[in-house]
């Protein structure tokens, strides 16, 4: 069997499967649901970080973009779902070919420069001026298409997405050219990658994978505001949870959504009075004693981690 | 430009913040010839390479390859148009395999599909037996012909080697001065810039003598070491600028 294949078999399908059977059997679905998105974010995430070595502290700007591409298809155009989600990944991919300039910024200047897209953005959006368009700061509200069920079932679609995504690049050509513009990419234009187009591609479908997540969170909702769909606590969460696990693997991300959200939501529930000391010492941990992720204590034995 | 030469160079300028690290550099290639770039310590031999090869554009000049103005050209459009290199130091993708490595070279270097085969590529350079371990855990012989293997891979029609002998033993220097021999009897041409002048009279039909961004002498090294110029920058060593 391919590698490509195995990796789908095992990693793949007993994740959406698992997402697919469990509302039935736990009654969170919200928060399963925040699982979906969030798992879709990391690898999301992955696709930039850990394949270009970009960290995009402003990768919430893709989702906000893809709740609004949706919200506003919706409102003005009355398209429905599913067609809006195409709209989603429309503003997206449309914001991040306005930002590729950013990519010739390296290391703390890229991720800052994307920050600051990312609540430009916002504040863009948020303006009361363009109420009218935007609904400005009072928000989005499309009761019209509430229909948590379905807004699930194509949560679950858009995570299975990004995951063939990840395994796409961890199996292919394209995935290797892209690790090896991380690794060096004087020596990647060497070996005759053409470094700037690589770069863009990957941005690319990291912002369409954020914007598709943007507008199935629109659409599970409902009703937002612009700070909701704009909030750093995403981009934070997202390149937390993919470094957690360990980047340019397909499992890595998702490892560390399980545990992280997971612990998150534990201590968040069990000892709320704490939560931030005993998360924001974890963080700290894993920065200091894995700065590779969870992954690599295995990858250390000598072990190929898909 | 004789229908012989790969490469003519003429009046090449590369400035670094005022410095002219190139300053009017002239020389020229045929096809199938090795020939020697030797000059002391900053003279400019890497800083020629990084310019030929598209890393860095230079300020004024011409390089003419294969028929056409290449200069200013990317890297990898450089890469595809037939022009690679290997690193003074070396530097393959670390946390990749070193068969990953060529693989990479490969698939988009511009060789035609099958062309090329990785592990006998590997195999031609002594690096069959650390095909499938990270680049970082080669020893730095081992990494130097990884660089070469990577440039090899993509079938230049013209190699600049950086410093591939320096840190050799007798009996790797040997084997290293038989290869790039036996690739430029299949028709390649290369550039060795090297300190080792018995590596340079081993391989080398011609050399380019640089100091100071510029071309002081072009002969055989047997005439090199007779000339009054040459022995000057050589034995005046750091007093080249
Ligand atoms: N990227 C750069 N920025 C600034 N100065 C540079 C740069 N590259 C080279 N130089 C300067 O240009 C001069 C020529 O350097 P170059 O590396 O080409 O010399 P070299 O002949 O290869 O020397 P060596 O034999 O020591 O390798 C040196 O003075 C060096 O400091
Ligand atoms: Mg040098």
């Amino acid at each position: 069997m391919p590698r490509y294949a195995k990796h789908i078999l095992f990693i793949v399908a007993p994740l959406v499967a698992a997402f697919a059977i469990l509302p039935f059997a736990y009654n969170n679905q919200l928060l399963l649901f925040n699982f979906v998105l969030f798992l879709t974010l990391a690898q999301g995430v992955n696709v930039i970080y850990g394949f270009t070595g970009y960290l995009p502290f402003g990768y919430v700007g893709f989702f906000g973009a893809g709740a609004y591409g949706f919200s506003l298809l919706i409102l003005h155009l009355h398209a429905p779902p599913l067609a809006a989600m195409g709209g989603a990944a429309v503003a997206a991919l449309a914001i991040a070919l306005l930002l590729t300039p950013l990519l010739r910024l390296s290391g703390a200047y890229f991720s800052i420069a994307n920050l600051a897209a990312a609540l430009a953005l916002m504040q863009f959006i948020s303006n009361p001026n363009l109420e009218a368009i935007t609904r400005g700061p009072y928000g989005v509200s499309m009761t019209g298409v509430f229909n948590p069920r379905l807004a699930y079932t194509m949560a679950l679609i858009v995570m299975a997405g990004a995951m063939l995504v990840a395994v796409w690049l961890r199996n292919s050509r394209f995935g290797l050219a892209l690790q090896a513009v991380r690794e060096d990419p004087v020596s990647a234009a060497q070996a005759g990658v053409d470094v700037p187009r690589a770069r863009a591609y990957a941005w690319l479908i990291s912002a369409v994978i954020a914007g598709l997540a943007g507008g199935v969170f629109a659409w599970y909702v409902t009703v937002f505001y612009p700070e909701n769909v704009f909030s750093s606590d995403y981009s934070i969460f997202a390149v937390v949870f993919a470094l957690f696990g360990g980047v340019s693997t397909i499992l890595g991300p998702i490892v560390g959504v399980l545990i992280l959200y997971g612990v998150y939501n534990f201590i968040g529930f069990s000892t709320p009075q704490y939560f931030q000391l005993i998360y924001g010492a974890l963080i700290m941990a894993l920065v200091l004693f894995l700065p590779q992720g969870l992954i690599s204590l295995v990858k250390r034995r000598g072990i190929d981690v898909p | 430009m004789s229908p012989d030469d790969i490469l003519r160079i003429d009046g090449l300028t590369k400035i670094f913040f005022g410095f002219r690290a190139l300053d009017g550099l002239s020389l020229h290639v045929s096809r199938g010839e090795i020939l020697g770039l030797v000059g002391p310590n900053g003279s400019g031999k890497t800083t020629c390479i990084n310019v030929v090869s598209g890393l860095y554009a230079p300020e004024d000049g011409s390089i003419r390859f294969d028929g056409a103005e290449v200069a200013g050209l990317a890297q990898h459009k450089l890469v595809h148009r037939g022009i690679n290199r290997t690193f003074q130091v070396p530097k393959p993708f670390m946390q990749l395999s070193a068969r990953e490595n060529v693989e990479v070279a490969i698939a988009y270097g511009g060789a035609r599909q099958g062309e090329v085969d990785a592990a006998a590529l590997l195999g031609s350079l002594n690096l069959d037996a650390v095909a499938n371990r990270p680049a970082a855990e080669l020893n730095s012989a081992q990494q130097k012909m990884l660089d070469l293997a990577r440039a090899l891979a993509t079938k230049p029609k013209l190699l600049l080697v950086d410093e591939l002998a320096a840190g050799l033993n007798p009996a790797e220097l040997d084997w290293v001065a038989a290869k790039l021999k036996e690739f430029a009897r299949s028709g390649m041409s290369i550039i060795v810039v090297e300190h080792l002048m018995g590596f340079i009279e081993q391989v080398t039909d011609r050399v380019v003598v640089m100091n100071a961004g510029k071309e002081i002498f072009g002969g055989t090294l047997g005439e090199a070491v007779q000339d009054k110029q040459v022995v000057e920058v050589f034995l005046g060593g750091g007093h080249a600028h």
